[in-house]
């Protein structure tokens, strides 16, 4: 069983008359000690998925799904109390700006002294010591003399590894990282990667991995979520997902990297801009955009289909299949 | 034979900030640009590559004359701007354009597209009203905007819409020299392919110079001509785009190709080259800045200052460039 399942999540904000779809039945499971990489645009629903999932929606967003379960355990229908002890310990989750994310007047290991308080306890030197353990684990110099640190004191790489350390102290099941590496240099963003990714093997857990950078995702996850305007679009596996693409949208996405076009002499686009909150085109999302587009595309909204296990389209006239095409 | 005519030509150029480290504590100097040469020629693209902290910004700071270089020559048309006046100076101005890197924070809200777009033209010619607003409407056609868009305000864009007015702002003055700072960085990836190739458009039609500042190597392997790899103010690699990318020499410059998150089957993985983070400024390490974080370091990193020397085809600022290859 799927460590989480989400089924046919909605996430809408602005009146109920005329709201603002930031999620639109979105499908998503994750395996247990599973990397799965979300990619999409800025403005397609992956960071209010995240968000949905800790619960930090607030009014006048509006929640609903089919199924919203962790664990087993429905996480909709879950007494608050529960629930928030749940997170935090069962699911935790680490931002994109690691200089903004920890509070700028307590000290590091305040934060990580707090965070084992709330939800393991113990003496304060026991959680002292498991707080300086925890920065030895994700590879912090001299954590002894870090642990008196305020966070000005701290460079982005390493705010973000105490952001990780925060993160995993009561040893998660599920780690959301929301862009954790965005708003660091390269050779930095490849130590956290590392970082992270060794931590997720080593304790087993399940690494959501929410980044609109596609080399990111095909250096660190085991699957991925394409989603466009809050909408999966595709989800598949790793080297395939790159090398046949069964979605337009996922296709026109590569063929954008300059990487992809080595020797050209223009980029290869995709011709106009995200739909806004009130231009939801009728038929599919991508339709005025996508160049296989027909007809149907434009009057239909296609559905989330399985052309084979593990991996999942939402495309009338997917590509890459052996299937009917054209 | 003709003689390439250089557009923009740096000469040793440094630049030193003061700051202050605490109270009657000695003032600390950080050397945020330091001896750095480069010449462009027009209708060329060159890339300064690093990351933050290297320098790049200063230099930028710099070419578009908002400071003068505490040491150094640096030559636009001819003109150097380190020793000129203001008046020379305020003619060099509308040569010389920037687009920056956020287009939510480098366009005035309460402005709109029109009156963006002719501020350079009030400010550096003498042109009426009706000539300019004709001026803007054409530069707002090559730029890919449609001609309603003059009267809107910049929210009502998206931040590939925005950016294009950045850039058409940038060419008003008709400038042979646009510098670039991260401009695609806050973009998403399909409409950063339509700025780029906007940028590229608009270098072929009118042959104008840009320097490209930016810490995507991706991009900067696809708009670059000639590329400069910065760290800590010290240029460590220059050279030819091509020489740069496929015969790197400098472990900076192998541990930010390494570092490049990438696509291709072959590349599908992370290596960390680099381990550790950008020293301080205000303490530089002696010796080579790069050498504790660098996996060839040696005991002449440590104590030498490796100057910028001919390695095959390009630059490399490296005691042991000829081993690494």
């Amino acid at each position: 069983m799927a460590l989480l399942d989400i089924k046919n999540l909605s996430v809408h904000f602005g009146t109920e008359a005329r709201p603002i779809i930031a999620v639109e039945h979105l499908d998503l499971q994750i395996d247990a000690g599973e990397v799965v990489g979300i990619v999409g645009e800025s403005g397609s629903g992956k960071s209010v998925t995240s968000l949905a999932l800790m619960g930090l929606i607030d009014a006048p967003g509006r929640v609903s799904a089919e199924s919203f379960s962790f664990d087993g355990r429905n996480l909709l229908t879950l007494p608050k109390r529960e629930r928030r002890a749940m997170l935090g310990r069962d699911i935790a989750m680490i931002f994109q700006d690691p200089m903004t994310s920890l509070n700028p007047c307590f000290t590091v290991g305040d934060h990580l002294i707090e965070t084992l308080a709330v939800h393991e306890g113990g003496s304060r030197k026991a959680l002292r010591n498991r707080a300086l353990e925890l920065l030895t684990q994700v590879e912090i110099p001299d954590p002894a003399r870090r642990m008196a640190a305020y966070p000005h004191q701290l460079s982005g790489g390493m705010s973000q590894r105490v952001m990780i350390a925060l993160a995993i102290a009561c040893n998660p099941r599920l780690l959301i990282a929301d862009e954790p590496t965005t708003a660091l240099d390269v050779t930095v963003q490849a130590q956290v990667l590392e970082l992270l990714l060794r931590l997720q093997r080593e304790r087993g857990m399940a690494l959501m991995l929410i980044t609109h950078d596609l080399g990111v995702v095909a250096e660190t996850a085991h699957r991925v979520v394409v989603m466009y305007a809050g909408q999966v679009m595709e989800t598949g596996k790793v080297p395939s997902i790159f090398t046949q693409p069964r979605h337009p949208y996922t296709e026109a996405l590569l063929s954008a990297l300059p990487e992809n076009n080595i020797g050209r002499e223009r980029l290869q686009t995709i011709p106009g801009v995200v739909p806004g909150a009130y231009d939801r085109p009728q038929g599919c999302l991508l339709a005025p955009r996508c160049q296989y587009a027909q007809e149907s595309c434009r009057t239909t909204r296609p559905t989330l289909a399985s052309p084979d296990a593990g991996s999942q389209v939402r495309c009338f006239f997917p590509l890459h299949t052996s299937g009917p095409k054209e | 034979m003709s003689v390439e005519h250089h557009l923009l030509q740096a000469d040793n150029l440094a630049k030193h900030y003061p700051v202050s480290t605490g109270f009657l504590k000695p003032k600390g100097l950080v050397r945020a640009l330091d001896g750095v040469s480069f010449s462009l020629v027009a209708g060329k693209t060159l890339a300064v590559v690093g990351e933050s902290g290297c320098g790049k910004t200063t230099l930028a700071r710099q070419i578009t004359m908002i400071e003068s270089p505490t040491a150094g020559h640096l030559r636009l048309d001819g003109v150097d701007i380190a020793s000129s006046s203001a008046d020379q100076r305020k003619a060099l101005r509308p040569k010389v354009q920037m687009v920056f890197q956020n287009p939510y924070a480098s366009l005035n809200p309460r402005k709109r597209v029109g009156s963006i777009l002719e501020e350079p033209l009030v400010i550096h010619t003498q042109l009426n009203a009706a000539e300019r607003a004709e001026k803007a409407r054409a530069m707002m056609a090559r730029v890919g905007l449609r001609p309603e868009h003059y009267g809107r305000y910049p929210h009502m864009f998206s931040g590939g819409q925005r950016q294009r007015i950045a850039i058409a702002r940038a060419l008003m003055t008709g400038p042979k020299l646009v510098v670039a700072d991260e401009p695609v960085s806050a973009l998403d990836v399909s409409i950063q392919a339509q700025v780029l190739n906007l940028l590229m458009d608009l270098q072929a039609e009118t042959h104008i110079a840009y320097i490209f500042i930016s810490h995507n190597l991706a991009v900067v392997e696809h708009i670059a001509d000639e590329v400069i790899v910065m760290y800590l103010g010290r240029v460590v690699e220059q050279g030819s785009k091509r020489e740069i990318f496929d015969h790197p020499r400098h472990p900076y410059t192998q541990a930010l190709l390494a570092a490049t998150p990438r696509v291709e089957a072959e590349q599908r993985q992370i290596k960390v080259m680099a381990r550790g983070e950008l020293p301080s400024p205000l303490d530089p390490p002696p010796g080579c800045a790069f050498h504790r974080r660098c996996p060839h370091a040696s005991e002449v990193c440590r104590s030498e200052v490796p100057v910028l020397r001919q390695v095959d085809n390009h630059m490399a600022a490296c005691h042991h460039a000829e081993e690494i290859g």
